[in-house]
């Protein structure tokens, strides 16, 4: 069995003053930071479960699928190249091409995470775009519990969504023509105003931005995304 | 096997593998300074990537359409500091009425 090899204490009390005397945060806390978002995950969940279906991806594919993979941008992108002909490895590697940014969080999540190894890389399979944004209690540290709650309530919604679209697939034939696919990046700017409070922050998401669209055109789906993180490695190293 | 479930699987054990790796490897062990830096700045960026992709690009190309409005709408229901699901329903309900004027 592995153990937390440092000596030094990890937990968040004793880590951080800042949050002294105050609550620690439960599980709950981090189901009820995430509620909205996962009303507006079962709207995506929604709106996954009827375009796979309509890109003949099939109603039980497309609900393990949102079961075991967990991650909105990489199921639309897979299920969409795979229903437009573009073949296995083009959905496979651009889906987790645009999830290479798991690493990155899993990476930034670590030291908040308990437990031996295969302990940690089961918890670290609820880190998703929201439960990671919404699990930070201050910037550059995450709370497990905000993680784990967070991530549960995604997945609950994420999967019960995709359950619900693919029930009602027949009924809807064109989400987009109801404006769920604005549902989508209205949550993603949403958590991006939180993260706007350093001028630092703000230069990350102007360049994040910028590097994404310019390499739109001329290159692959998944590397605008990730050219992006590496804008944010980038401005950490020359701030160190 | 079919086409569809070789892509749930790959992309399912791809995707766990990327999430699991580093908690895995680094147990409790916490990055340098620089790493922290690094986590720090990476929701900015990538949400930001993320948001300027899905509005303005469709596939390999640049496109301004019925979504910017969308975004114009989440924008200004952001700094009017109304709650998510009102800022979620102005960018869905303005790129619904958008796209059906058009």
């Amino acid at each position: 069995m592995v153990h937390n090899r440092s000596k030094r204490p990890r937990h968040p009390d004793t880590q951080a003053p800042v949050t002294e005397g105050m609550p620690e945060p439960t599980y709950a806390d981090g189901a009820r930071r995430a509620a909205p978002l996962a009303i507006a995950g079962v709207f995506d969940g929604l709106t996954f479960g009827v375009l796979a279906t309509s890109a003949g991806f099939g109603g039980l594919p497309t609900l393990v699928m949102s079961a075991t993979t967990n991650a909105g941008s990489a199921q639309f992108a897979a299920a969409s190249l795979l229903g437009a002909g573009s073949g296995v490895l083009a959905a496979v590697s651009t889906a987790l091409l645009l999830n290479t940014r798991s690493l990155l969080m899993g990476i930034s999540v670590s030291p908040a995470l308990r437990g031996g190894r295969l302990r940690r890389f089961a918890t670290a399979q609820l880190v998703t775009d929201e439960s990671w944004a919404l699990g930070q209690v201050e910037p550059g540290r995450w709370d497990r519990r905000l993680v784990v709650g967070a991530g549960l309530a995604m997945y609950a919604s994420w999967v019960g969504g995709t359950a619900l679209g693919l029930a009602g697939a027949g009924l809807i034939d064109d989400p987009r023509r109801f404006g769920l696919d604005a549902a989508f990046f209205a949550v993603f700017l949403a958590v991006l105003a939180l993260q706007l409070r350093t001028p630092a922050a703000r230069l990350a998401a102007l360049g994040g931005a910028a590097v994404a669209l310019a390499l739109v055109p001329f290159t692959p789906t998944g590397v605008p995304i990730l050219a992006a993180s590496c804008v944010a490695l980038a401005g950490a190293r020359r701030r160190v | 096997m079919s086409d569809p479930w070789l892509v749930v699987l790959a992309v399912g054990a791809g995707t766990a593998l990327l999430r699991g790796a580093a908690p895995a490897a680094l147990a409790g062990r916490r990055l340098g300074g620089r790493a922290m830096g690094a986590a720090e700045l990476l929701p900015a960026a990538l949400l930001s990537a993320l948001v300027a992709t899905q509005v303005f690009s469709t596939r390999s190309a640049l496109v301004l359409d019925e979504r910017a409005l969308g975004l114009a709408a989440a924008a200004i229901a952001l700094l009017l500091r109304a709650p998510l699901l009102v800022v979620i329903a102005a960018a869905a309900l303005t790129t619904a009425v958008a796209r059906a004027l058009a």
